[in-house]
């Protein structure tokens, strides 16, 4: 398909910043946002740590200019910050009719911060049960379209933790089939108890800060965000100079179990082998992987020995920023294809923090520290999610 | 875009997942709460993975099953799944227990099965389908967007076929809690006297629909689809005939072509009135409804998007649908899907015989 898609905009807020400037420079000086839980109310609070953004409902609502709390979540207060970024960024306004501007947004859990606190309570009427009204995965995408003017498409998915990055995706080829010409593309996640306590059930949650790709990693550490990218034509881009372009995605079944990720990673084999077949890349034209990198046992096996079968010997830089924001979930795809941009137009790889000795079945060390002025060209990021959803972004300098 | 529908399953508050269409007439249901007439899933699922199964997984399967057997095909290429609320039998399952016991002692089954892709990673696990696999949640366009996405992904490999899916539950909490906000109507109520009872609110569906969808024409196709789109309307604004207006003009197709116009009307007064401009300016049209069969839920798209392909397919339209006295004489050739959630959401769907 013809039609080239650029970003020309990136929002985000996570356990690192609250804005894309301040977690770039988290990520310049190796500052991680795993810490104690201090907001979350859980029994978890001194056990297990996470990437919690260490803002309460209410000053994220002052934050985003809301003043109805009641009815905001957390996911939503989330997603309208790093929206308004966003389009900040880009310079665009949703509201010109120049162009048809859609929302192509993700989430896992949606409203459920604020369901499992009031969902005994709905039957003493509003404002317990208002709840009911901003649970779905919908309501944050409403609340940022109503809140900036979007019309044309007003879209969620959710595909467990690759849900942005399939967010994006779709935004990209609504772009290259004419149906809309931008488009702010991503996802929003809070951490909540529900999410918490699923993780720990599956006891795939490290009470340290993770490890990925270590050898002796524990687990994964949640984490909570909202990152959106906006995505151009090239007639809507006019003269603006984009950040890069989105060339190249995929998105593969894994087809092996609900939860678990097969032996031989066959599903981000496809995913990535796939992503650089779309947009005609060999595997040696990648200069980084931002790896899902989760720090569970299961998933960086199987990932390390996909990124194996795919770059063979010659492996590129390959992180995983997850020990510094946690696992944002359903906005990890997009909290990553964020730190992707910064990478490329900071030309800064970020290390994989924590991470000590190689993992005994793979022939790859990730990265260990900070890597400065280097050009990249194209940078791959990898999602993978319950259910064998995996997807791969690839980025490119322009 | 346009897409063939090759194969079809439903399971709904009708026994849809029959051969003929409403064999023993119309199912009458005397709650607001109309639930799936449920099939025997075992000739789909063995029974050591039933019992493991939530009941909107089990439906959900079941459902693309009997599509692809219909359709005649064992693997479909890609997935594309939609769903309002999710899992919500598992979320609540999963929620309940950990504020039962205090966030301790707790069993992951229900968590695992609780993201909104379990039905779309099942399926592809049953069935060993690597390729293409998502899920929309967009509330009442879900449905739409997954479907759009189908029309998208078949216009870039046309030699793909697409099961695309439509999954909702209603469960006894969720429409106790929609209850106490008023989405549904009070006290005795049949859903075949729906549109006569003008008070306030509507009868609550669910139900799994499933679409093989290919480009290949053959004449076992039930259908083709042609089109789409929706809108997103927070300030409740009037667009319901310049919506319909500018999408038969995009799709050049003049009204006097519409055999069919399928309304989303739910005999809630408020609801039903922002169809009016639409029934008035097309009134010579012959005109149907289908919310009295499925109930109003997030997904009740894809359930009038199985009447469609039913009416298409066997040219005539059933006398249980009828909304007006304008029964159509020769066979129905364009059937126009409007439907609309609060005024908020619209969307329309356009079909054509094969």
């Amino acid at each position: 398909m013809a039609n080239r898609v650029f970003v020309t905009g990136i929002g985000i807020i996570c356990a690192i910043g609250n804005n894309a400037g301040e977690t770039l420079a988290s990520l310049q000086t190796n500052r991680s946002g795993i810490q104690p839980l201090t907001i979350l109310d859980t029994i978890y609070r001194g056990e297990l740590p996470a990437g919690e953004i260490k803002l309460t409902n209410e000053q994220l609502a002052e934050m985003a200019g809301i003043t109805d709390l009641e009815m905001h979540t957390r996911t939503a207060l989330l997603g309208m910050i790093a929206a308004g970024e966003a389009l900040k960024d880009a310079g665009i306004d949703p509201k010109d009719s120049h162009f048809r501007t859609g929302i192509s947004s993700a989430s896992t859990v949606g409203g459920m911060d604020r369901t499992e606190i009031n969902y005994r309570n709905y039957h003493q009427g509003a404002p317990y049960s208002n709840f009911i009204l901003t649970h779905g995965c919908n309501d944050h995408t409403e609340k940022i379209a109503v809140s900036y003017g979007f019309r044309d498409m007003v879209t969620t998915m959710s595909t467990a933790c690759s849900s942005s990055a399939n967010s994006i995706m779709f935004g990209t080829r609504l772009i290259r089939h004419g149906i809309i010409d931008r488009v702010l593309a991503g996802g929003t996640d809070a951490l909540s108890k529900f999410t918490l306590n699923g993780f720990n059930t599956l006891m795939i949650l490290d009470k340290k800060p993770c490890r990925p790709f270590d050898k002796n990693r524990m687990g994964l550490n949640l984490g909570e965000g909202a990152a959106f990218l906006v995505l151009e034509s090239e007639k809507a881009l006019r003269d603006r100079t984009p950040l890069c372009e989105l060339s190249g995605f995929a998105n593969a079944n894994d087809a092996y179990h609900q939860t678990a990720s097969s032996p031989d990673g066959s599903g981000p084999f496809l995913s990535m082998s796939r992503a650089l077949e779309s947009c005609g890349l060999k595997p040696c034209d990648i200069d980084y992987v931002n790896a899902h990198g989760t720090g569970t046992d299961n998933n960086d096996f199987t990932e390390g020995i996909a990124i194996e079968r795919v770059f063979g010997k010659k492996i590129p830089y390959v992180s995983s920023t997850k020990p510094f924001t946690g696992h944002t979930l359903g906005a990890a795809g997009a909290v990553e294809a964020v730190i992707s941009v910064l990478s490329i137009t900071n030309s800064i790889l970020f290390p994989n923090l924590n991470f000590r000795e190689k993992i005994d079945e793979l022939s790859f060390e990730p990265l260990k520290e900070m890597v400065t002025g280097i050009r990249l060209k194209h940078v791959l990021s990898n999602s993978f999610g319950f259910g064998g959803n995996d997807s791969t972004l690839i980025l490119s300098s322009c | 875009m346009k897409a063939f529908i090759r194969g079809i399953g439903n399971i709904s508050p009708q026994p849809t997942f029959e051969k003929e269409v409403f064999p023993e007439g119309i199912r009458e249901y005397h709650t607001a709460k109309l639930q799936s007439v449920e099939p025997d899933y075992k000739n789909f699922i063995k029974s050591a993975q039933l019992r493991r199964m939530g009941r909107l997984l089990k439906m959900g399967v079941t459902s693309a099953g009997m599509c692809l057997q219909d359709a005649g095909i064992e693997k479909p290429d890609s997935i594309i799944t939609a769903t309002g609320l999710g899992m919500q039998g598992e979320t609540e399952k999963f929620l309940n227990s950990l504020l039962d016991n205090g966030e301790e002692m707790l069993n992951p089954t229900a968590f695992m099965q609780s993201t909104h892709n379990t039905v779309g990673a099942h399926i592809a696990v049953m069935l060993g389908c690597k390729n293409y696999n998502v899920t929309y949640v967009h509330g009442p366009v879900s449905f739409e967007h997954a479907l759009l996405d189908s029309l998208m992904w078949l216009a870039e490999k046309p030699s793909d076929k697409v099961l695309l899916g439509g999954i909702e539950e209603i469960t006894e909490l969720y429409f106790d809690m929609t209850d106490s906000l008023g989405f549904w109507k009070k006290g005795e109520i049949s859903n075949l006297e729906l549109l006569e009872d003008k008070r306030p609110g509507t009868i609550a569906g669910e139900g799994a629909a499933f679409f093989l969808l290919t480009t290949e024409e053959n004449h076992g196709n039930y259908a083709c689809i042609r089109g789409l789109t929706t809108r997103f309307n927070p300030g409740n604004q009037d667009i319901a005939l310049s919506m319909v207006q500018e999408f038969l003009e995009s799709k050049n197709i003049s009204v006097k072509d519409i055999d069919l116009l399928l309304l989303g009307m739910n005999g809630d007064p408020a609801s039903d009135a922002v169809y009016q401009p639409v029934l008035d300016n097309y009134s010579i049209l012959c005109t149907a409804w289908f919310k009295h069969l499925c109930g109003e839920h997030y997904l009740a798209s894809s359930f009038a998007l199985w009447l469609a392909a039913k009416i298409l397919k066997n040219g005539n339209i059933p006398a249980a649908v009828m909304l007006n006295d304008r029964p159509k004489s020769g066979r129905v050739n364009n059937i126009l899907i409007y439907n609309h959630y609060r005024n908020i959401y619209h969307a329309l769907i356009l079909l054509s015989s094969c």
